[in-house]
């Protein structure tokens, strides 16, 4: 690769959309290379869905500019940007059937032999019978592959999609995720998807910008984000994390050394976002599948230099592959452990005293100057 | 065993009490529909029939007259008359096609663009009903006066030499012409067009419009293949509610136009209250439903709009 193709960039420059006077995104800086896969995360109302409008076209930024490539497209209208959308909820044509659907885009552009192009494209989207039914004639999966079809056959710099799995059952979406991103290997367009589900984001996405009330929180990949959270926010809406008031004892070496309910926890410097000074406060991060559970009687088998915690089972949930345990601690009411079910341990019951160890390398530092529980009643509310 | 034949005794006692409720609900629908019913027998069926043997009797008003299945009136009627039939069929397309014209572009305005000015809007559309049909097409007589300041301008622009030459207006005067009789057609039943019009095109998803412009459709493409076909139900219904109506008024021709002017409903009124020639008048009125029916039977076909949703 001597030549970097990069007509398929998206560049956003202090991109903001002001409504009266609330503020749906607040200025924000974004390039997205060509050929990415790229979500935008977040619940509704965060601004994600305004930032991909802004980016189509259908929405005036109140400020910035959007770029594609090295073409400046923030006051073209959306019939003349180089990028296509696939809406929530498809906004399929209801008057014409699936063949013109799909081929709407190409005639518009003047283009008079459509039907190899078209026959071609629904063969990619597995739709080849289909092409004379009406859309309502169409189940919403199949809808939802017009929809792709329909603005991938125009070959867009970009490919725009607003929670285009939304209206889908758990099954089927789970099976589209893995088309689109077939789909997506397959034609080598920079995809930006606009998406509440962590799960979707985290399968699909090579980069994934995690938004909060207009604001882009942290942005990096699935696996960046999962182990390394900057916020509380992306700590809890991204899968669950314990977070856990610690105060700051002493600096060795590349460790913060913390106190936390009599006892002692090590965390890596450099996974601790927030400035440690000694005496100040920190949260303590730690993901439930990190830790290990082991019954009262057996601490002394617990190998030295891991961070430990005692506590009590409250309640303990089997899942199949894994126990879902809630552990009542001096430093936290609710801490979660997720035990694979290699080898269970009988006494782990509720009422059963434990002890709680990992290895401080995958501890994770927070500021503890934001709100601990940010981000937690969203996921909730989107599960129910 | 036992468990087998002690659990019937719950079932038997359920069912009748069970059973009456369900008897009643039976006839609930008939029950509903009975006074619909009842309405359209004494008012709309009875005067049918009344009306289809009076098309077919003879004799006169002193003698009285007898069902004689005198089937030639239909056809005196029509040979007498087809030249108002024609006219009323005209005047009505007319009247149809210009309210399109004026309503298309207004209830598009108020479904997409009249944002919190919608409702005044449309107690505007709305408020002619308030007065009377009749003192609402007398204005119009005030308002084509032939020294009123409309005809004036018109007539200082010229405008009337053209509408002269295409016959539809005659010398320095708009009253009395067929150009006045379609005027008041088009004001009168506008609403008719207006309201299934705004209700069709309010239906339509906005996201449609982003979906056609994302897709490279310019605004007027935009309208041209997608809201406009969208739209088809109201034009269908909207014309239908203006076409039909109009076809058989006879307002508008008798106070703003001539004897030359006539539509059949000037016929069929004259030959009812003036003439008394019931056979005739009968036999007009089915000829004109007929032809309706026929009429708005092909145009519903050629459409197509059964295949919307």
């Amino acid at each position: 690769m001597t030549t970097t193709d990069n007509s398929g960039d998206v560049r956003l420059s202090g991109i903001g959309k002001t409504y009266g006077s609330f503020t749906a995104v607040h200025p924000l800086d974004l390039t997205v290379p060509q050929g990415s896969f790229f979500a935008l995360l977040g619940a509704s109302g965060c601004g994600k869905t305004t930032t991909l409008r802004m980016i189509a076209g259908l929405e005036e930024p109140s400020s910035g500019t959007v770029h594609l490539g090295d073409q400046d497209v923030t006051h073209l209208p959306p019939y003349k940007r180089p990028v296509n959308t696939v809406f929530q909820s498809y906004a399929l044509f209801p008057h014409l059937d699936i063949f013109e659907n799909v081929a709407f885009g190409l005639r518009r552009r003047g283009i008079k032999s459509v039907k190899k192009q078209v026959e071609d494209m629904l063969e990619l989207v597995q739709l080849g019978e289909q092409a004379r039914k009406k859309p309502h004639q169409l189940s919403g999966g199949q809808q939802q592959r017009v929809a792709v079809a329909r603005a991938l056959i125009n070959h867009p710099k970009v490919l725009l999609l607003d929670e285009p799995l939304g209206a889908l059952d758990l099954k089927l979406r789970r099976q589209m995720q893995l088309e689109l991103k077939r789909i997506q290997t397959e034609v080598g367009i920079t995809f930006i998807h606009v998406t509440h589900d962590q799960e979707e984001a985290m399968t699909m996405a090579d980069t994934v910008a995690v938004m909060n009330a207009g604001r882009v929180e942290q942005l990096g990949s699935p696996t960046d984000l999962y182990e390394n959270p900057q916020t509380t926010f992306v700590a809890n809406f991204l899968g669950t994390s314990n977070l856990i008031e610690a105060e700051v004892d002493t600096r060795s070496g590349g460790d913060i050394v913390l106190k936390a309910g009599g006892g002692k926890l090590v965390l890596p410097e450099a996974r601790c976002s927030a400035p440690a000074t000694a005496g100040g406060k920190v949260l303590v991060g730690i993901r439930p599948e990190k830790i290990s559970l082991t019954h009262a009687d057996d601490a002394g088998a617990i190998p030295e230099g891991r961070n430990r915690l005692t506590g009590r089972i409250v309640d303990a949930s089997f899942i199949g592959v894994s126990t879902q345990y809630v552990v009542e601690s001096p430093v936290c009411d609710e801490l979660a452990v997720y035990v694979q079910n290699v080898e269970r341990d009988g006494r782990l019951v509720p009422g059963a005293d434990v002890v709680l160890h990992w290895s401080p390398a995958h501890t994770f530092g927070l500021d503890a100057a934001q709100d601990i529980d940010a981000g937690v009643e969203t996921v909730e509310e989107e599960a129910a | 065993m036992s468990t087998l034949t002690e659990a019937p005794p719950p079932l038997v006692s359920a069912e009748p009490a069970k059973k009456p409720p369900r008897k009643r609900g039976r006839f609930t629908p008939y029950w509903l529909l009975l006074p619909g019913i009842l309405w359209l027998v004494v008012f709309f069926a009875l005067p049918m029939i009344y009306q289809a043997s009076t098309s077919v009797q003879t004799g006169s008003l002193e003698e009285g007259y007898k069902v004689t299945w005198h089937f030639a009136t239909y056809w005196d009627a029509l040979s007498e008359y087809w030249p108002q039939f024609l006219r009323s069929v005209f005047y009505a397309a007319s009247a149809t096609v210009l309210c399109l014209l004026l309503g298309y572009p207004l209830a598009y305005l108020i479904a997409f663009r009249a944002g919190r000015w919608r409702n005044l809007i449309m107690i505007l559309v709305i408020a002619p009903f308030f007065t009377s049909f009749l003192i609402r097409t007398l204005a119009w007589k005030t308002i084509l006066a032939d020294n009123g300041p409309v005809v004036h301008t018109l007539n200082t622009l010229h405008i009337l030499d053209l509408t002269s030459a295409l016959g539809w207006t005659a010398g320095d005067r708009v009253l009395a012409t067929p150009l006045a009789v379609v005027c008041g057609l088009t004001y009168n039943f506008l609403p008719f067009m207006i309201l299934p019009l705004y209700t069709s095109l309010e239906r339509i998803d906005g996201r449609l419009h982003e979906a056609a412009g994302d897709l490279y459709a310019r605004p007027w493409t935009t309208f041209r293949k997608v809201t406009f076909p969208l739209s088809m139900p109201g034009v269908v219904s909207g014309t239908l509610l203006t076409f039909i109506p109009a076809t058989g008024d006879y307002v508008n021709s008798e106070l703003l136009g001539s004897t030359d002017t006539r539509m059949i409903g000037n016929v069929i009124q004259t030959q009812f209250l003036r003439i008394l020639d019931y056979p005739t008048a009968a036999a007009l009125s089915f000829i004109l439903m007929a032809a309706i029916l026929a009429m708005v039977t092909i145009y519903i076909r050629r459409s197509g709009t059964e295949d919307l949703v």
